[in-house]
């Protein structure tokens, strides 16, 4: 068996991913007093949450006095059909705003209200303007204001460095290998505790929002080492990405358009939203255009636009259109902001969705319309994760930010992601460093399992004349795409497993040319082990959920099932495959169920 | 709903549409031992940017190319390149904006070491950012809440844009081809920074010291390399440097007026590039 040096760090914890969670994490750890470091893909500062554009959630009355915590948490339970974990949708719509605040302590500048406090903006399926923002670039401003932090608390940080496994010390963690993008030398970290804050899985669809770095490698490496997964099938088809020019398909359109007035609109000038009020929503949203329109000004007395109903049910309305021949040109539909708001508005609002369109398509946002349609953007689901810790089922292991399931239910809420991050991503930095502090002594790595995964990771230099990993990513993308896309049926996604079966075949004979030296086809052959165990995970869950909920929509059951609407489908790996069974939600306490009773 | 129904069917290129063209494409490959420039030749399609050519290119041809990438939308700064001798982001450059039928050359940014293909390294960068002293907050408003006012924190916004492509960096001719000076001199990105702290309404730290020595300054003698290159159009020089120089002049020599400005946490300057 191929063996080799590698370099050893040891640290108590070791935060994988340095987006908004992880750095949150590693932050909050390093407070705590034990060694930490971060390991991440990309260069610093690079992670995907730069590309958040819209805002923060936190309920801080600024603009609205009337919300509050309750409120909001109201809002991100139905907006994810109830199926949301109600702890944490507690634990966060309670603490992001301090969340917030922090970020300003530690140098962030977010747009401020005429009385010098942080401005909050409209956004779907969110009661009162809530959204503390930067124009639409938040995400950016969150993660160089966090980046910045950590680089003065002294936080070790491993860049273009990427872990592919766990390893533990009997059921216990006790570090994780990787390797090094620049060198293609081999690392190993022993750890105390382990943060994923990995993020998401969107390169396994053709459409989408998502960076090369989202290739489910936090939920891989979790189930790889025997923790759980939950909600898997629930996957966020975000309803504006661009469609046009076909290379650029998929890039992320805010719903920041939609929160400054922008309105959706077929190819007949039809405001076709109003057509797609769901029952659940009926009573708290506007049925015609004069009172949606008066609703941005006057919220006491006017109901929300439907433009802003949750992602899932624009989502799906944006789909019938096009299907029903009402799409634009170019297979989507519009979203006009020029018609509805003055230009100088529009220029200071969003600023880089004006750059975006201005440069990739050569639409001036201020004078036409966009053209826009659904694009792969979230999963709601992935590792389980206990509300108050962070803890997965795995000791020593712990998740947060995207690669946690639970607080977005079937659906997550615009503005969500952002708030999710920093409250989740402390509370997995203060519980892992507090796991690490209460261990007696550092877990022992088994260097006979070190070697075993080693020669794994170099086994595409060793197959010749094998598959081309890029090749395999395209037909990956291709099948999901088509088969277990926004719109689901059962014999698509059966057969989406045998493709998926035979995808996998064709990983185990993938080969790579050239040197380990920062080898993007190398690094595609191993991101797709990755790739194709949480697309087989979501696939699995989409199966087994016979109804139509938040993100996952089945044409052959397109209601709501009283029986799912109780339960997590959860997901273990078992000598190699994926046992899924059902268990039920947490119960809710009488006094948050309340909530729900008054009609709020 | 003049606007939607005036909406052209072919799109915004339908004018030059792609469709059947070819381009061809020099790219460097090698790493710090050597190397040399390869053609490769790939099809076209409408719309297209530099970096989907490049991925074309590694998807088909050269599976070890080695390139950074990650929004591809201009937001992280990650893809910077010297596309025809000029650095820009490749996802932000059309492939409409080339003569037709021309090589295009795609060589990694120069003030950096090359690592391999198109990477180099940016280390530089992230050692400079650790010597800024942090951001130090006043104490909270007496009722515990923090009040800044949009026409204040305008202007450190902008710089806020700043996605780090370290373009500026590359441009700047005080260590473009000057790699002794990378010692004292942090260069334009830092500058921004250094110009988003000081100006930071509610910011109590000093970094007289570091701005008059550490970073070197003076030897920026304002060429707007840095400026022109930007792509997220941040006033570099005019914004950040000037001032700057303006501050340690005025401030190094006079410190009280150093202190009247951190205690009033507003900024007297005049003369702001919109």
């Amino acid at each position: 068996m191929a063996t080799e040096p590698y370099e050893t760090h040891e640290y108590d914890v070791i935060v994988i991913g340095a987006g908004g969670a992880g750095l949150r994490a590693a932050i909050e750890a390093s407070a705590k007093g034990v060694r930490t470091a971060v390991i991440c893909k990309s260069l610093l500062g690079k992670a995907h949450t730069v590309m958040a554009e819209g805002g923060m959630a936190a309920a801080m009355g600024n603009v609205w006095p009337e919300d509050n915590w309750k409120v909001h948490f109201r809002d991100t339970m139905r907006g994810g059909k109830m199926l949301n974990n109600w702890r944490m949708a507690q634990i966060h719509a309670q603490e992001s705003p301090d969340r917030v605040l922090e970020l300003e302590e530690w140098g962030a500048l977010f747009d401020r209200t005429k009385d010098g406090l942080i401005l909050q903006r409209d956004f779907g399926g969110h009661r009162y303007a809530r959204l503390a923002h930067v124009g639409d670039r938040t995400g950016l401003e969150m993660i160089r204001t966090l980046q910045q932090h950590a680089v003065h608390k002294g936080i070790d940080v491993y860049m273009e460095c990427n872990v592919q496994r766990l390893l533990k010390d009997g059921d216990k963690i006790a570090g994780a290998f990787g390797y090094w993008r620049e060198t293609g030398a081999f690392i190993l970290f022993r750890a105390k505790a382990v943060v994923l804050a990995t993020g998401g899985v969107g390169k396994s669809w053709k459409v989408t929002s998502n960076s090369w770095e989202c290739t489910g490698d936090g939920i891989t490496l979790a189930t790889d080492a025997g923790a759980e997964l939950i909600d898997m099938e629930m996957v966020q088809f975000h309803p504006t990405g661009m469609v046009w020019p076909p290379s650029v398909r998929g890039i992320l359109v805010t719903e920041g358009v939609r929160g400054d007035g922008g309105t959706l609109k077929n190819s007949s000038g039809e405001r076709f939203m109003f057509k797609y009020i769901p029952e659940f929503f009926k009573a708290e949203t506007a049925d015609n255009e004069k009172e949606a329109d008066a609703w941005y000004e006057d919220k006491k007395n006017n109901r929300r636009t439907p433009d802003l109903l949750p992602r899932d049910e624009v989502a799906r309305a944006i789909n019938s259109e096009i299907k029903a021949g009402r799409g634009t040109p170019h297979g989507g539909v519009f979203l006009d902001i020029a018609s509805r708001r003055p230009a100088d508005y529009i220029q200071k609002r969003l600023p880089s969705m004006y750059h975006q369109f201005k440069e990739l398509a050569d639409v001036d946002i201020t004078k036409e319309p966009m053209e826009i349609g659904p694009t792969c953007h979230y999963i709601m689901g992935g590792v389980r994760v206990d509300a108050d810790t962070t803890a997965t089922a795995v000791k020593g292991l712990f998740a947060a930010g995207e690669v946690a399931a639970g607080l977005h239910g079937a659906n997550r809420l615009g503005g969500n992601s952002l708030s999710d991050l920093v409250v989740f991503g402390r509370r997995a930095g203060l519980h892992a460093a507090e796991y690490a502090q209460a261990l007696p002594s550092q877990p022992v790595v088994d260097a006979g399992e070190v070697e075993r995964v080693m020669h794994n990771l170099l086994k595409p230099f060793e197959n010749t004349g094998g598959e081309n990993p890029y090749a395999i990513h395209a037909d990956l993308q291709e099948t999901m795409q088509s088969l277990v896309g926004l719109i689901r049926v059962e014999p698509e996604l059966k057969e989406a497993l045998d493709k998926l079966a035979e995808l996998r075949k064709r990983l185990d004979n993938v080969s790579v040319l050239g040197g380990r030296q920062y080898n993007p086809g190398w690094h595609m052959a191993l991101d797709l082990h990755n790739m194709l165990t949480v697309s087989l995970a979501c696939t699995v869950g989409a199966i087994a959920r016979k109804e139509s909920r938040g993100g996952h929509t089945r044409d052959d059951y397109p209601t709501t099932d009283p029986h799912f609407a109780k339960v997590n489908l959860v997901m273990r790996q078992e000598n190699g495959e994926m046992r899924l069974r059902e268990e039920p939600l947490p119960e809710m306490p009488d006094e948050l169920k309340q909530l729900f009773e008054e009609g709020h | 709903m003049a606007a939607v129904a005036e909406r052209p069917a072919g799109g915004p290129s339908a004018s030059a549409s792609a469709a059947g063209q070819t381009v061809t494409m020099r790219i460097w490959r090698g790493d710090a031992a050597g190397g040399a420039f390869q053609e490769y030749t790939v099809p076209l399609e409408e719309g297209m940017v530099v970096l989907d050519v490049v991925h074309r290119i590694q998807a088909m041809q050269a599976n070890d190319l080695a390139v950074r990438w990650n929004c591809k939308a201009g937001k992280c700064g990650s893809c910077s390149a010297e596309i025809n001798g000029k650095p820009r982001l490749m996802c932000m450059t059309r492939m409409n904006t080339f003569e037709p039928g021309k090589v295009i050359t795609i060589s990694p940014i120069r003030t950096f070491p090359l690592i391999k293909d198109l990477v180099t390294d940016v280390s530089f960068n992230f050692q400079k950012a650790k010597e800024v002293p942090a951001f130090k907050p006043k104490p909270l408003d007496p009722d515990g809440k923090r009040r800044m006012y949009q026409e204040d924190v305008d202007r450190v916004q902008e710089f806020h844009k700043c996605i780090e492509c370290f373009l500026c960096q590359n441009v700047c001719h005080v260590i473009r081809d000057h790699e002794e000076n990378k010692q004292s001199f942090a260069g334009p990105r830092l500058f921004v920074r250094l110009a988003a702290l000081e100006l930071h309404p509610l910011d109590t730290n000093d970094r007289r010291e570091l701005l008059k020595y550490k970073a070197g300054l003076g030897f920026c003698n304002i060429t707007k390399c840095c400026t022109e290159v930007c792509p997220e159009h941040i006033h570099i020089t005019d914004n950040a440097i000037i001032p700057l120089k303006e501050r340690v002049v005025t401030e190094f020599y006079d410190p009280l007026a150093w202190i009247a400005r951190k205690l009033s946490g507003r900024d007297p300057r005049k003369g702001i590039v919109e």
